[in-house]
């Protein structure tokens, strides 16, 4: 059997997720291969072949991969598929995005947002929210799988894979890239952060959100999540929404302030280790799955916390 | 230009399932059920794209139990012109929802198929996408932003760095997420018009689609559960809770 992994990345640094996904290909089981599609992205490709359990790298480049467009990945990745038995992607937006292409045009249902690989047609994932958990059975001959990141460790750097060159279908294609607005910055990335700071509608502002959250991020060297109503009234980007349709995180610690809890926002927290509550309702939702729970005003509160820490 | 939207029929999304003792399922007997939130979404946007005079048609379709045809009166209370309802009472994947909608797409020739970008019971994200490949017409996934302009369609897409904006040749595909629009409440004279649109009445076999589902369930369980944990006095015993755990 044979795997192949395709690898998230910004054409300079390899990301997390890609580990992850490798972990959960290497209990679907047989050889392990990692595509970097990119565009001037041999420094990732160098990066996948350290990943443990990689058999090899097959890197491609192009104008069209630098975004990963999802018409060319799917031009790309469709012709390799003979020599697999499935295709891993991280469940990114990049691998929601191309993976179910690839699946129509190979004929298979997709499993999406997979939690746990029971044999090598047997997956479980969310569904409703994550309020409950369904365990399938494929009886597609190749499998398209996206891979849930909170539910699988990232696989180590100890290997040497060998990088292989492959032609990429160079289109035209029918999208192409425009612009981009990505905020750089130091912070630890959500899905990878150990502790994470979120902020709900309490926080009322864009200037309160930064103003209270922030340094209590930077305090605990914490990536920033919000809830979707605090996005929806910018207070914070969107890229921040941690939820059933934002990013599924599971870091050390969770600190949710001024969030109710709604089902939609605990289905991306609600695995994180210890979570940590800050709300004036006692009654709200959050303290049913918070270990710490503070019931305060927030804009006493989490000052003072920052300043104890 | 004309356009095609798909609306699903899902539990509400305020309601919390119940997992079958059974393992076989979820509950959904007795349960309220809506239009997926994403498709209010949809639907909201080709009606927007119809009142600037962009769209002359907004067409919707939903595969699903007899029940299926109030969402789509719901869609077309809130201004969509017309609906089709493929009727079928088995569990069709997203796979053959999307040939499905392949073949619905070749009888209607529409320019633009606006979908959700996840269903609320699911949560597969797939078949926009897969729709896309099958018709081999470019994609702009979780849309923030869609304008539409001398048949060149621009979306800003939500992406897990922040946003991205692609241009699409028509005709092509759009999954909507949550920022794209509000959607409107339909008010009464309206949902008194939509009774008199017309909903046309197909079934799988209609368009020769094998709906035969791929994956088999082999059980549906609870998710652990989470002990709700203490509550603390102040700020002090939470740093030293925190502490003697070693979470700070
Ligand atoms: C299709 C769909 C998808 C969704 N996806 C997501 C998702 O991915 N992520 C997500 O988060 N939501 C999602 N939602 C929205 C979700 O249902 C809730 O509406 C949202 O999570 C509420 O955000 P909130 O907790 O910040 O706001 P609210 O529910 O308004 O809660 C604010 C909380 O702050 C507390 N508070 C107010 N003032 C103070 C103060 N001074 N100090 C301390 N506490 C205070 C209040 O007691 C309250 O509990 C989705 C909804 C739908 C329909
Ligand atoms: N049975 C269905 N009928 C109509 N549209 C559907 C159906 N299933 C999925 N869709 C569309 O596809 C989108 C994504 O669904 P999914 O891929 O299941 O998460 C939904 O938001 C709908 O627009």
């Amino acid at each position: 059997m044979a795997v192949l992994v395709i690898a998230d990345h910004d054409n300079e640094s390899l990301f997390d997720a890609t580990h992850k996904t490798v972990t959960a290909a290497a209990a679907f089981g047989g050889d392990i291969d990692v595509l970097v599609a990119g565009k001037d992205a041999s420094g990732v490709a160098e990066a996948a072949a350290k990943i443990d359990g990689v058999r090899k790298v097959l890197h491609a480049d192009g104008e069209p991969y630098e975004k990963q467009l999802a018409e060319a990945m799917e031009a790309l990745v469709v012709p390799l598929m003979d020599g697999y038995d499935a295709v891993f992607a991280p469940a990114t937006t990049m691998g929601k995005n191309c993976a179910p292409r690839i699946a129509a045009k190979l004929d298979v249902m997709q499993l999406s947002d997979i939690s746990d690989v029971i044999d090598a047609d047997t997956f479980e994932r969310p569904i409703y929210a994550g309020n409950a958990m369904m365990t399938v059975k494929s009886s597609d001959a190749k499998k398209v799988v996206t891979v849930r990141g909170a539910s699988f460790d990232a696989a180590g750097e100890g290997g040497s894979a060998s990088v292989e060159t492959i032609d990429a279908p160079a289109g035209p294609f029918k999208s192409a890239f425009v612009e981009e607005r990505i905020v750089q910055s130091d912070r630890p990335e959500l899905t990878s952060a150990k502790r994470i700071v979120s902020g709900g509608r309490a926080l009322g502002s864009k200037e309160d959100f930064e103003k209270y959250i922030t340094p209590l991020a930077d305090k605990l060297g914490a990536g920033i999540g919000a809830s979707r109503a605090a996005v929806d009234a910018g207070y914070a980007p969107n890229d921040y929404q941690v939820g059933q349709t934002g990013k599924i995180v599971a870091p050390e610690l969770y600190i949710a302030i001024g969030i109710s809890g709604a089902i939609q926002h605990l289905a991306g927290m609600k695995d994180s280790k210890i979570i940590v509550a800050i709300n004036k309702d006692e009654e709200a939702p959050i303290f049913q799955v918070a270990d710490y729970g503070l019931v305060a005003d927030l804009f006493n509160a989490v000052p003072e916390l920052t300043d104890a820490l | 230009m004309k356009v095609l939207v798909p609306v699903k029929r899902v539990i509400d999304y305020n309601v919390k399932v119940r997992v079958k003792s059974d393992e076989s399922g979820v509950d959904l007997a007795n349960v309220k059920m809506s239009m997926n939130p994403f498709d209010e979404i949809s639907v909201e946007e080709a009606v927007r794209l119809k009142e600037k005079g962009v769209v002359e048609e907004v067409v919707v379709v939903s595969i699903g139990p007899q029940q299926a045809q109030e969402t789509l009166r719901t869609a077309l209370a809130m201004g969509a012109d017309r609906g089709i309802l493929v009727k079928t009472d088995e569990t069709v994947e997203p796979l053959a929802v999307a040939k499905i909608l392949q073949k619905v797409v070749g009888e209607e020739n529409p320019d633009l198929v606006i979908l959700g970008k996840q269903a609320i019971d699911d949560d597969s994200n797939q078949t926009g996408q897969m729709l896309g490949a099958l018709l081999d017409w470019p994609q702009g996934t979780f849309a923030s932003e869609v304008v539409v302009e001398d048949g060149k369609i621009t979306v800003t897409r939500e992406i897990d760095g922040g946003l991205q904006t692609l241009a699409l040749e028509t005709p092509a595909i759009i999954t909507t997420d949550l920022r794209l629009n509000e959607p409107r409440y339909a008010s009464l004279p309206n949902i008194m018009k939509a009774k008199k649109k017309p909903i046309d009445e197909k079934a799988p076999g209609d368009y020769g689609v094998d709906t035969a589902a791929r994956l088999s369930v082999v059980k549906v369980t609870e998710p652990p559960e989470r002990e709700a944990g203490e509550k603390v006095e102040d700020v002090a015993e939470l740093v030293s809770k925190l502490k003697t755990k070693g979470a700070i």
